[in-house]
């Protein structure tokens, strides 16, 4: 059994973050694991981005809500390639390149998500028939 | 022997469930003649027995629990001798056995309080009713006795317990589940209903009133539960994130969604006769919602696809029941379709028509968050991982819940039955006026995303909006039901403008910290004053001392941990919150770098603490409503027993 599943057999009813363990803690983590750009901007820039990238080794956090050893490694990439000027979407098809669509939080339109934007659609139309059904011969 | 006599409870209990179903269901099929109604007499004190029972079983786990008899294997899996005794009684429900366990005693007591209490259902709807509720316990029962036996013995008693996840060892997470808990039983109650509605044709507004009590106090405890749940969240993971868009929140939000649907619709029913399909329909709809959130949570299958089908014994059996019951319920629906009509009549621009523009938003929302939630386990189970969050469910989810607010505050204005948009023009452009002079404000105080802001409007419509239902009224004579809706709407308003200006408006700043240095987060200054180690009954610490001084007002002191449990390992964050009225700060400590700095962790989060001030305010208007309910049912029942009293004498 993984620390993860172990968790998630323990967990009642809500989320629960990484498993931070004191071993995993003693290696220290990389500069910009917790150390903001100067730069606002940039900073903020990055900060977005990283709201929006999985913490692969976590429950359902993103790489900014997370202590895991992971998440700080991704947060000190992100940093430095978004203070060097790197564009952030390049940056997380780098990422996705190196993990697979799993990394990313906004799935890309393709051929595995297609239904998720197709769903909401086919909603609308539903919710507009439904509407037009129960309130169109009323009035 | 604590143990056996649970176990024996619980078998007792189990066994009058199936008397209770069957004698339900044959006093229905031999009508009120002698056996019929000899059986018929058999149900009302056979269901308070059942929960009395079953609650028998639950207190015998408790007591377990609090003696942390290691024994039981449940206890040994659970539990640890040095867990403060507080947590020792929460695990009882921390854990798969004990929370189906807390479930079915809690769904027990409703059909028994049901059997002891309901008085306005036709003597056959209630019979088909409790029969119905005994039919879904019989399926958690079974799940009990023979796939999750909380009172298994060990074969060899442990010398120690393996202990609370410590993240778990938390005053608000100790209540969390079980207020989700009985929200989810609620809605079973609803669905109960429904099916008893169904069998005996007798879907109208006896029914409604009978159930709407049921179905406002799951939505009051689904809404605590959520409100509850994200606060601790939002402490207690130390990043200051309030919602996640976790699957397992998403299990909590979906039966509310449908909840909230239903809520509204049974109001139609009840006082207008109109709606009777749908309501019917929701009431299935939520229940099923309840049975996948306890699927998701309890089969594993969040973690990975694999980890489901590793050990698949539980999930498949909470599928299976859940297939049974929803299924066998829309069958009957179908075969029951004919002969329940739709009810009274509407013009679209009418009360009831407001309400069903926000039932069919509701559902289009609640079938987002459900896509969302079940796509990536799909794709999982078919070889490839995508991830589904934020950026999907805000835009996605806004399309449908910007317009839903807009009706929200328009709805309560109009009349029943028929009414026109020319009558509450005044108050229409006032609230359109309101909306539009918020969003140019926070623009001027500065543009950060397009929901935010179109959230920062909406809030500001709602604010007002919701308290125009109360004008020309006299206040000392407005219900309490209507004060309700008025308080739960201007909640709403609350919380939306609380989560869109800590999107707007937060500030980060991480900074590595000497004792004695100091730092800026938007209006704060904060100086680390002191570093030292701490003790708890369970684990040791880390503890910083910092003041915090907001603009030129005097200092603040906040103390954030870190915290290193032992039993099991691992380390948690607890984070230091300084409240204001307008706001919080948000103070974490995390580990000491190389050069001997303290990694410090800070936000400002203005008017945070409104999103759970609302949600507050959200179940403390549905409290309301149920009080007024209740009053208004206790007079009806006096004055119709007076009136029989006075049919009598005379």
């Amino acid at each position: 059994m993984t620390r993860i599943s172990g968790l998630s057999v323990l967990l009642s009813l809500l989320l629960l973050p990484c498993a931070v363990t004191p071993a995993a803690a003693a290696v220290p983590p990389p500069p910009f694991a917790y150390r903001q750009i100067e730069d606002p901007a940039r900073e903020a820039a990055a900060q977005e981005l990283m709201e929006t990238l999985r913490c692969l080794t976590c429950q359902s956090q993103s790489i900014a809500d997370s202590d895991a050893p992971m998440a700080g490694s991704m947060r000190h990439e992100v940093r430095t390639r978004i203070a060097a000027g790197e564009d952030p979407e390049a940056i997380r098809n780098w990422l996705i390149r190196r993990y697979g669509d799993y990394v990313s939080y906004s799935p890309p339109v393709g051929a595995a998500t297609w239904p998720l934007y197709a769903g909401p659609l086919v909603l609308l139309l539903l919710a507009g028939m439904l509407l037009r059904h129960r309130l169109g011969k009323r009035s | 022997m604590i143990a056996e006599l649970g176990l024996a409870a619980l078998w007792l209990a189990a066994a009058l469930a199936l008397l209770q179903l069957a004698a339900g269901v044959l006093a229905l099929r031999a009508g009120s003649s002698g056996t019929g109604a000899t059986l018929a007499a058999l149900v009302r004190p056979v269901a308070i027995l059942q929960g009395l029972l079953v609650s028998f079983a639950f207190l015998m786990l408790m007591w377990l629990f609090a003696r942390t008899d290691l024994s039981v294997a449940l206890v040994a899996a659970n539990s640890h001798s040095d867990k403060p005794v507080i947590f020792k009684l929460a695990g009882t429900w921390g854990n798969h056995e004990g929370s189906m366990l807390l479930w079915i005693s809690v769904m027990a007591l409703a059909g028994g309080l049901i059997g002891w209490a309901e008085r306005r259902l036709p003597e056959s709807t209630l019979l088909a009713t409790l029969a119905a509720q005994a039919f879904v316990g019989l399926g958690f029962y079974a799940f009990l006795l023979f796939s999750s036996n909380p009172f298994a013995r060990l074969a060899q008693p442990v010398a120690e317990g393996m202990g609370l996840n410590p993240l778990l060892q938390d005053i608000g997470l100790a209540l969390h589940p079980p207020t989700l808990y009985f929200g989810y039983v609620g809605l079973s109650v609803a669905f109960s209903f429904a099916v008893g509605a169904l069998v005996t044709r007798q879907v109208g507004p006896d029914f409604a009133r009978a159930m709407r009590p049921w179905v406002l106090g799951a939505w009051i405890f689904l809404t605590l539960g959520i409100t509850a749940g994200s606060y601790w969240a939002y402490y207690e993971l130390g990043w200051g994130g309030w919602w996640f868009w976790d699957p397992v929140e998403n299990a909590s939000l979906m039966p509310w969604l449908a909840a909230t649907a239903l809520l509204h619709s049974v109001s139609v029913l009840a006082s207008r006769d109109a709606l009777r399909a749908w309501t019917i329909m929701l009431c299935v709809v939520a229940f099923s919602m309840s049975m996948l959130g306890t699927f998701l949570v309890r089969s594993g299958i969040l973690t990975s696809v694999h980890a489901f089908a590793v050990d698949p014994e539980r999930g498949t059996f909470i599928l299976a029941l859940l297939a049974l019951n929803v299924g066998g319920a829309l069958l009957l629906f179908i075969l029951r379709a004919q002969t329940v009509t739709e009810g009274e009549r509407f013009a679209v621009t009418s009360r009831e028509g407001a309400l069903v523009v926000n039932n069919v938003l509701l559902s289009a929302i609640l079938g987002i968050v459900l896509l969302g939630t079940l796509y990536p386990i799909l794709t999982d189970a078919l070889g490839f991982r995508v991830s589904v969050g934020p950026p999907y469910f805000n835009p996605v989810g806004a399309i449908f819940v910007m317009p839903m607010l807009a009706v929200m505050a328009v709805g309560p204005l109009l009349r029943w039955r028929r009414d026109s948009l020319e009558r509450i023009q005044k108050p229409l452009v006032f609230l359109a006026v309101l909306v539009l002079s918020a969003v140019i404000l926070s623009l001027m105080v500065g543009y950060s995303g397009i929901l935010p802001l179109l959230g920062m409007g909406l809030a500001a419509g709602l604010v007002i909006g919701s308290f125009l239902p109360l004008r020309g009224r006299n206040l000392l004579r407005v219900p309490l039901n209507v004060w309700g809706m008025v308080v739960s709407h201007f909640g709403i308003a609350v919380a939306l403008f609380g989560m869109s200006s800590e999107a707007a408006w937060s500030v980060e700043k991480l900074a590595a910290l000497d004792t004695g240095s100091q730092t800026q987060v938007g209006p704060w200054s904060v100086v680390l004053t002191d570093v030292r180690p701490r003790a708890g009954p369970n684990w040791t610490a880390i503890e910083g001392t910092m003041l915090a001084r907001y603009e030129d007002t005097a200092p603040v002191e906040a103390a954030p941990q870190s915290r290193t449990f032992w039993s099991p390992v691992q380390q948690t964050t607890e984070s230091a919150l300084v409240t204001r009225w307008n706001g919080q700060l948000y103070a974490v400590i995390g580990s000491q770098g190389d050069d001997d700095r303290w990694q410090v962790r800070l936000w400002w989060k203005p008017f945070v603490t409104f999103i759970w001030y609302g949600g507050i305010l959200i179940g403390l208007g549905g409290l309301l409503a149920l009080i007024g309910r209740l009053i208004g049912d206790l007079k009806r029942r006096h004055a119709t027993r007076r009136i029989a009293d006075r049919a009598a004498a005379a």
